[in-house]
């Protein structure tokens, strides 16, 4: 309390405010080539806010003034308020049910009117991070024991399972980035390794021919037993395990993925499972196949998308066609590219070098957010520092991997880039929630 | 406070790197390695739009257009914007039902897709173009598209002209002028020869297309853009009211006519008959026009003057003359002796006059066209001393012929020309087993056995004798507009071919005087013109056709040819109407009216009763009905055997029809073996040749 300086500036740390600044900028100018037209007049466009690149630059001055009362309020606000928030993040993502537009596709916004929409999915990242800080940062809370690590993961799924009931899959994957934050404060690396074998398990077993993969596994099983053989002499313990790890892979390998593929997920989703891996697709039965088409017709058709934006930017080469010269992105050829493909506009007008420093700026922000973090005092801000960059890094990685095909399309935004109000505001709060935390990093917040 | 686990935030640092290193790798293989995607964003987003040029424009030798571009409107739809019309209306005017009307929308879907316009109905004719000017505005989604069309003013010269038609694949790969599948292209005459100078140089626009082929805008300002160049008009030798006298003499007959210009080989009209209608084959019904021309099997598509091969007969006998005293194996003032028939051979050569003395001298004997006397200096050329033999003999009589042009294609400026027959000593050691004399072959000496020759041949060799010697290759352009002067397309019809070197001018006199005495008082004296002094000739090639697997001799071919004025030659001309008779008879007087009309540009009054007799009359052989017959009544059960729908066939059937078809066929053999020649026009088909009936529009 005594540390109140009428002064907001002191102790900010101006390298953020700055990344922030530069990255809306690229935003509005790459909205602008996506779609601006040769007909409109520039300056009319850009005060009428008719056109989606007035309006973003809109959001992003309400981000601005938000940003700025953000660092005007007092960190221990965060503090105070973070689980209240979190039961508020919850209560708006309940409240979607009853209220959530009617229109397809967009069952997770709720409408105020005609003009103003909420996605409380997006919104509730914030309340996630700000209780996650503050549940790690308890004092009684000991980050070892098995307990405190459920509540942490619970604290982060319940928004991701609500979100996914909004059909919103992309945004509750999301809340697993926060794993990362857990990581951090001590989540045995083992879980993330286990969890991470598993992909690679899966993914494995899509490409790989059936028995050749149980002959590889067992092969590795085979070597890892050799490689320990000292040790399973010692310990008849080892020798159970990896047979026990072998059978269970390939369980899941043989019969585990396959249920999953054909009785959990919608055809729709394992196709573009299928697609961002580069295998084709073969529905299994008639309803699946109708079930693709009927997604096809209604031009949802992900890898005609993903085929679109790789063209764009791979005929950017090396320097680019330039700003409005872009074919593919001038005309309409990649679908929704003002918003999930907006790094389609950059890749195409500004080929590899344009891509590549862009790409950088990205980098530098996350790696000066975990710097940031690593100065905190308080575990409170450092997790939550941690948990901004986790955010923000998986959604800089699957936007611009789905665009350049490395991922499966799910439809989530690139921060501060993508058209889009409620993401704008969002990632602009989280960061500027950090740089006022940041400012106060000599208090220790609890 | 306590840092735990400092060392994870590094592990963290090093993910977030990774992450990204991987991202730029695959920048790299998309934007620097693999260059496929800039190629495929071109095709996704370029259109290189032809423009085509109006193609060039020919002219005749008085600056009148024969050939002209004319614009004519497809009517096109774009099918995403097809909405609320009264369909109803719209298949009233067009003339289809709304079945039709989905089946087109349909297709245009199909071809173009849904935003981009197809072609609903091409070449509208002018009145339906008038009810659709009036009312594309209750259409909305079809549009009136121009379309430059080829229009023939005066209705004439169609074989000459030839026409454009869409290319194939061979013409795509044979010449290497860019064209695309659905570009026209000169497919016969001038319009073929001259398709370079025609056609012009097509322009590329390049323009940006959306994400649903709609085009959008130009692509960098036109910058890549290739203007296009139009056609070069062609100015020709042509006299169109002469090539319109020509074609309607000729009507009703099977037959042509080629009329040069000595002095330049420019070729002054070129009529073959039937003919067809040029402009028939430029609008909107062509596709079934073509297929009526192609099953008609008087084959109106052929151009005769070029490659109906006949013999030239006694029009031969000059040029036989001619090698003769080049020879010096006849002198002008050489004779034979000559009662009715030549006896030298072992099989006789008849001659049309007794009268001792009708041969006493070369100008009686071309006169009177005496075949003993050609037939014997036929023998004299081949037997000639200096030669040692009748081998060499033929040999160095067939390099004369070819010299004059006869035997080979002659190479006018329109394509598929014949080049007639000519043989040579192995011809006649195949036949004969090199068992052969100079009587073998005696009755080549006036124009027969195995000469074959085509009317433009004749045409060019009298141009020769009217030149005393010499001849340019018979050709139609005479100058291309806006030509390059280094442009040598033209420049072999300026090389002057001098034939016969040894024959002083007034020898030639002789021979001349011969031809004109023809006029005067010969077999041609109804060729005659006061005023004007004409050298003609003329001549009956007979005439043999398979007809059922039968060699039936038909009625002769009537052959003329003549020049004029004799002192300053202005034209030369060769007729042959096919089945018609003597040559004095029916083509005497046409090339007699033709000379009148281009020496003197009109016709006297008390001619026009004889031009319309010329026309009225009807010389198409009846054996053309019988084979028509023969021909769609096959067709007709090739048909019903095929599909099982016999209602075409029925019509063959017919027990009535069937019996006067007979009656037809049996009379055209009696007719032939007792040809009737001077009373020809009395026994005209009573039905002609119109039999062309519905079946040859379908197959």
């Amino acid at each position: 309390m005594s540390n109140r300086n009428p002064a907001i500036s002191k102790g900010v740390d101006w390298s953020l405010v700055w990344l922030w600044l530069i990255l809306c900028c690229i935003g509005i100018m790459s909205i602008f080539a996506a779609t601006y037209r040769e007909t409109d007049s520039i300056l009319q466009g850009f005060i009428s806010l008719k056109t989606d690149y007035s309006r973003q630059l809109l959001y992003f001055v309400m981000g601005g003034i938000v940003g700025t009362f953000i660092l005007l309020t007092d960190s221990k606000f965060f503090t105070a308020t973070a689980n209240l928030g979190y039961a508020f993040g919850i209560f708006l993502l309940l409240l979607v049910f009853p209220f959530h537009s009617r229109v397809k596709g967009t069952e997770s916004i709720i409408r105020f009117g005609t003009a103003f929409q909420l996605q409380p999915a997006d919104l509730c990242k914030l309340f996630v991070n700000l209780a996650l800080a503050k549940y790690l940062s308890r004092i009684e809370t000991d980050f070892y024991k098995l307990r405190s690590q459920l509540i942490a993961a619970a604290i982060t799924l319940i928004p991701a399972v609500l979100s996914i009931m909004q059909k919103e899959t992309g945004l509750a994957l999301v809340y697993f980035s926060f794993f990362i934050v857990m990581f951090r404060e001590g989540l045995p690396a083992a879980i993330l390794i286990i969890g991470f074998s598993f992909g690679v398990l899966v993914v494995a077993t899509l490409l790989v021919e059936k028995n050749t993969l149980a002959l590889v596994l067992t092969g590795i099983a085979a070597l890892a037993v050799y490689i320990m053989r000292r040790q399973v002499k010692r310990n008849r313990g080892i020798l159970f395990l990896i047979v026990g790890v072998w059978f269970v892979c390939v369980g899941v390998q043989r019969f585990v993925v396959p249920f999953v593929f054909d009785h959990v997920f919608q055809p729709y989703q394992v196709k573009r499972i299928y697609d961002a891996i580069g295998k084709d697709y073969v529905p299994k039965n008639e309803v699946a196949e109708e079930q693709i088409e009927q997604k096809k017709s209604s031009s949802q058709d992900n890898n005609y998308n993903v085929k679109q934006s790789k063209i764009a930017i791979g005929s950017g080469r090396v320097l680019g066609k330039g700003l409005l010269k872009g074919t593919q992105t001038r005309y309409d050829f990649v679908p929704e590219q003002r918003t999930d493909f907006i790094f389609c506009t950059i890749g195409e007008g500004f080929g590899f070098v344009g891509s590549s420093v862009f790409l950088c700026i990205y980098l530098v922000l996350l790696l000066r957010i975990v710097a940031v973090a690593e100065r905190q005092r308080s575990v409170f801000s450092r997790c939550y520092a941690y948990g901004v960059a986790s955010v923000f890094f998986f959604h800089i990685v699957i936007n611009v991997c789905m665009t350049i095909g490395l991922a499966p399309v799910i439809g989530i935004p690139l921060p501060f880039v993508s058209y889009g109000g409620t993401s704008l505001l969002t990632f602009t709060i989280m960061l500027f929630v950090l740089i006022r935390l940041d400012a106060d990093r000599q208090m220790v917040l609890r | 406070m306590p840092v735990f686990n400092q060392s994870r935030s590094n592990i963290i640092r090093l993910i977030f790197v990774g992450m990204f290193v991987i991202i730029i790798a695959q920048l790299v293989n998309l934007q620097i390695i693999s260059s496929k995607y800039k190629k495929l964003a071109e095709e996704n987003a370029l259109y290189a739009k032809r423009v085509y040029p109006t193609r060039g424009i020919i002219y005749d030798r008085n600056g009148k257009a024969i050939l002209n571009n004319t614009i004519m409107y497809d009517l096109t739809v774009t099918p995403s914007q097809v909405k609320n019309i009264d369909t109803e209306y719209f298949c009233q005017l067009v003339g289809i039902d709304t079945a039709e009307f989905r089946d087109r929308i349909l297709d245009a879907k199909f071809r173009n897709g849904t935003f981009r316009p197809s072609t609903f109905e091409d070449l509208l004719p002018p009145d339906l173009y008038a009810k659709f000017e009036e009312n594309i505005w209750r259409f909305p989604g079809f549009n009136l598209q121009e379309r430059p069309v080829r229009v023939y003013p005066f209705n004439a010269a169609a074989h000459v002209m030839g026409y454009v038609g869409e290319v194939d694949s061979t013409i795509i790969k044979r010449y290497n002028y860019g064209y695309q599948i659905g570009d026209y292209v000169g497919r016969s005459g001038l319009e073929q020869y001259y398709e370079k100078e025609l056609m012009g140089q097509r322009g590329i626009e390049f323009w940006i297309k959306d994400n649903k082929n709609r085009l959008v805008g130009h692509y960098e300002n036109k910058s890549f853009d290739t203007p296009a160049v139009a056609g070069k008009n062609l100015h020709t030798y042509i006299d169109v009211s002469l090539q319109e006298l020509a074609e309607k003499l000729l009507a009703n007959k099977v037959g042509s006519i080629v009329a040069i210009e000595p002095k330049t080989g420019g070729i002054l009209a070129m009529a073959s008959s039937p003919d067809y209608d040029p402009n028939a084959l430029t609008g909107s019904d062509k596709q079934k026009n073509y297929g009526k021309l192609v099953l008609d099997v008087s084959s109106p598509l052929l151009n005769r003057a070029i490659k109906g091969l006949y013999q030239p007969g006694s029009t031969y006998k000059p040029l036989g003359a001619l090698i003769g005293l080049d020879e010096g194996v006849i002198t002008p003032s050489s004779g034979y002796d000559c009662r009715g028939v030549y006896l030298a051979c072992n099989h006789p050569v008849k001659c049309e006059h007794k009268d001792p003395g009708h041969a006493a001298n070369l100008r009686l004997a071309i006169a009177h066209s005496c075949n003993s006397f050609f037939s014997n200096t036929f023998r004299l050329t081949l037997d000639n001393p200096e030669f040692r033999g009748v081998r060499s003999g033929l040999t160095r009589w067939k390099e004369y012929v070819n010299a004059f042009g006869l035997g080979h294609r002659i190479g006018i400026d329109i394509p598929s020309e014949d080049g007639g027959n000519i043989p040579d000593t192995t011809a006649y050691d195949k036949e004969y087993h090199h068992q052969w004399n100079s009587c073998t072959m005696v009755t080549m000496g006036i124009g027969q056995d195995k000469m074959l020759v085509t009317p433009l041949q004749i045409a060019n060799a009298m141009c020769i004798v009217a030149n005393k010697g010499f001849f340019y290759t018979p050709h139609f352009v005479n100058r291309i507009d806006g030509a390059d002067p280094n442009d040598t397309l033209l420049n072999r019809f300026k090389e002057k071919h001098e034939v016969l070197t040894h024959i002083p001018d007034d020898v030639y006199e002789v021979v001349t005087s011969g031809m004109q005495d023809v006029v005067e008082y010969g077999t041609a004296s109804a060729a005659k013109i006061p005023g004007i002094n004409i050298c003609a000739k003329t001549g009956t090639a007979e005439n043999y056709r398979i007809i059922r697997g039968r060699r039936t001799k038909l009625k002769s071919h009537s052959v003329f040819v003549c020049f004029a004025p004799r002192e300053n030659p202005k034209i030369a001309i060769a007729i042959v109407i096919e089945n018609a008779g003597f040559g004095a008879t029916w083509a005497a007087p046409i090339g007699s009216l033709l000379l009148e009309k281009y020496l003197n540009d009109t016709i006297r009054a008390e001619r026009l009763p004889l031009i319309d007799h010329l026309v009225g009359s009807n010389l198409m052989p009846r054996y053309l009905m019988v084979q028509q017959f023969i021909e769609d009544s096959s067709r007709a059960a090739k048909w019903a055997k095929q599909t099982g729908d016999s209602t075409r066939w029925k019509k063959y059937t017919n027990v009535s029809f069937r019996n006067e078809m007979l009656d037809t066929l049996h009379r055209v053999f009696v007719s032939s073996l007792t040809p009737n020649f001077q009373n020809s026009s009395a026994d005209k088909p009573k039905n002609n040749i119109k039999i062309k009936d519905t079946d040859s529009t379908t197959n």
